[in-house]
């Protein structure tokens, strides 16, 4: 498994541990709000798995896309995508980003290249070689990022849309993160290797598997699969072994039901905030300075979504076609 | 005006539609070299590039044709058979026709599917059905099912121009017709979501959808021999369906027959039906008629097959029965 290297300069450092700290701060105030009963509909967090969107995020330009997935507030964040009108969505005010008719699973942020989570698990990999596919049309040097799961790489989407990218040399980086479990059930059941990397094989393509809980690691292996693409070479496929610390949604524990204590407590051991504090040799003072400033984006989207309005019924009729 | 048939007016309509916008390109199984005739000459025109064969793989394509049409192409992908869109029901149903609602209008989705239905041609359950009805159920979808070359054409384009994703039903009877009708050169594009009635008549409505318009002419040919007048109406676009003209035209008959290939449960008799009765229940003077395939799979074997879909008898029969005439 690819380790992370020295060679990233401390500000990255930070700015990837900034966006990790976001991601976790939002995820943890979406929780709460589900819980005070304010959230409209479902919410996956993806704390525990914060590394891989800081991380992939930040080898990528402002104009390539993303693609996520259920569980895709991190992705999103890490991309750009605005809080307020973000958290809004969840709890279904009209000033979300997709009107209140999207809800967490769907959050899409169009103007920052973020073309959409994906609810349908497997779906938004053909959407991605399609994108790649454009890109490529208008000889532009972009290059679409797909997130999935463990899980969806079992889907006949995931084969279909790697053959296509490696035949046609898309500008498409398949970032699989491995966070062990669809929902209950373990990739060591359901997955027919140990690395799912190493499915990239079949297809010809660059395949590497990479510590997920390591911000740096997953930033350097993503920079190299997004240069590649960049460079007209065609597709890879980056596995991070991560894992959530919270179930697979709410109502479903953090251990005791299919995951035991003692894995759950070996993965919090790697918890990728703590990683990259020690690699950064963080004071208390680098952190506090890290928490104020992203509590005050927090409180902001707080404070935003609580006070934006509910939409009129008659957008339930609206957007429907163009 | 050129006379054409219904494959050279697809084929037109393809020509003229990717010379006119860069950002339109094709691709599905077998489209460079495309043994049905639609696609002859665009890859030697347009290049592969926009002309793109696909592996077997119609989840993986159609779901590329979303995320090109995301991205801001105008993809037609080519189904081949409607019963292949089956592997592709995510893209189409879960996807392409509801992103701009669950993205609150963030982007739209202007993707053509091209999809060849139907049977007639032994081909059996597989490669013989017409699914139209389902699409008819999804909002967010735009459903087109040209009966001849002229609406073939107009339709065409007028589908490549839409911003939204449209289901665009051929059927591979009427690409094995060698007549030929006039065809609007240019750029022509007939409107979607208004039907066309392709006979008058004042003593019955018949509703025929795509290829079972030639089976409801001849029976309306037929019937004026006996001085029965049949009105026929070819709604053309299923979704957005127009019902203005069908009841317009049902006000004056009081009876009317719906006849498609679908299967009769469900089907989109069932829905024209129903718009019928909720705008003009009081005009009609009989219970509307339903002429589709029987509830079974398309057989292979040619007697069993003929007996399963809809003919000219069957709508025959079906008009005298609601007009109460005997054989």
């Amino acid at each position: 498994m690819a380790k992370s290297t020295s060679g990233l300069s401390r500000k990255r450092m930070h700015e990837m541990y900034r966006t990790m700290l976001r991601i976790r701060r939002f995820e943890e105030t979406a929780d709460d709000m589900y819980m005070a009963g304010k959230v409209v509909g479902g919410v996956h967090v993806s704390i525990g798995q914060e590394a891989c969107s800081a991380g992939v995020c930040a080898a990528l330009r402002e104009d390539d896309a993303v693609l996520t997935t259920h569980r895709g507030h991190g992705h999103s964040i890490a991309k750009g995508t605005r809080l307020p009108e973000m958290l809004a969505e969840l709890m279904g005010k009209v000033t979300g980003l997709c009107r209140s008719k999207g809800g967490s699973m769907h959050i899409a942020d169009v103007s920052k290249g973020h073309y959409g989570a994906h609810s349908i698990v497997g779906a938004n990999m053909p959407m991605a070689a399609g994108i790649g596919l454009a890109y490529q049309l208008e000889g532009k040097d972009r290059v679409a990022v797909v997130f999935f799961g463990d899980g969806a790489s079992n889907n006949g989407a995931f084969h279909e849309a790697m053959n296509l990218c490696a035949i046609w040399k898309l500008p498409v980086v398949f970032f699989c993160e491995n966070n062990q479990y669809a929902v209950s059930v373990p990739a060591e059941y359901s997955t027919s290797v140990d690395d799912i990397s190493v499915r990239s094989k079949g297809y010809d393509a660059p395949g590497l598997t990479v510590d997920g809980m390591d911000v740096a690691a997953v930033y350097e292996a993503s920079r190299e699969a997004v240069a590649h693409a960049r460079r007209g070479l065609g597709p890879s496929l980056v596995e991070a072994k991560t894992y959530r610390f919270f179930g697979h949604s709410r109502g479903d524990p953090h251990y005791g039901m299919y995951r035991t204590k003692e894995e759950w407590e070996g993965w919090k051991a790697k918890d990728p905030l703590i990683v990259c504090e020690k690699m950064l040799k963080m004071t208390a003072k680098d952190k506090k300075a890290h928490a104020d400033a992203v509590e005050a984006e927090i409180r902001e989207a707080i404070e935003f979504a609580e006070s934006s309005p509910e939409p009129e019924e008659s957008v339930a009729l609206e957007d429907i076609f163009a | 005006m050129p006379e054409l048939t219904y494959v050279e007016a697809l084929n037109q309509a393809l020509h003229e539609e990717m010379a006119r916008d860069e950002k339109v390109f094709l691709m599905g199984e077998d489209v460079a070299f495309d043994y049905f005739g639609v696609c002859s000459g665009l890859a030697d025109r347009f290049g592969r590039d926009r002309v793109r064969d696909t592996p077997i793989c119609e989840l993986g394509f159609t779901g590329a044709g979303v995320g090109a049409a995301m991205a801001g192409y105008r993809p037609i992908v080519d189904l081949r058979f409607m019963d292949f869109t089956t592997y592709a029901l995510d893209p189409i149903v879960n996807q392409a026709a509801k992103l701009r609602y669950m993205l609150g209008g963030q982007l739209s989705v202007p993707m053509v599917a091209r999809i060849p239905s139907g049977a007639g041609l032994q081909y059996g359950a597989t490669h013989g059905q017409s699914l139209e009805a389902w699409f008819m159920q999804v909002p967010g979808l735009k459903v087109l099912y040209p009966s001849c070359a002229p609406d073939a054409k107009g339709l065409l384009k007028a589908a490549v121009r839409d911003d939204n994703p449209v289901m665009f039903i051929e059927h591979r009877l009427l690409y094995a017709q060698k007549t030929k009708q006039d065809v609007p050169e240019g750029d022509h594009t007939t409107p979607i979501g208004v039907a066309d009635v392709k006979r008058a008549g004042a003593d019955a409505t018949i509703v025929g959808i795509g290829y079972q318009m030639g089976h409801c002419l001849e029976a309306a040919e037929a019937l004026a021999g006996e001085g029965i007048e049949c009105e026929v109406i070819d709604p053309r676009s299923l979704s957005p369906l127009d019902v203005e003209t069908i009841t317009a035209s049902v006000r004056k008959t009081s009876r009317c027959v719906i006849v498609e290939e679908g299967h009769l449960r469900s089907g989109v008799g069932a829905e024209i039906s129903a718009a019928i009765q909720e705008a003009v229940f009081e005009y009609l003077d009989a219970p509307i008629g339903r002429v589709a395939a029987l509830m079974a799979p398309i057989p292979v074997q040619t007697k069993l097959e003929k007996f399963v879909l809809p003919s000219t008898e069957k709508v025959i029969a079906a008009v005298r029965k609601t007009l109460g005439v005997a054989a």
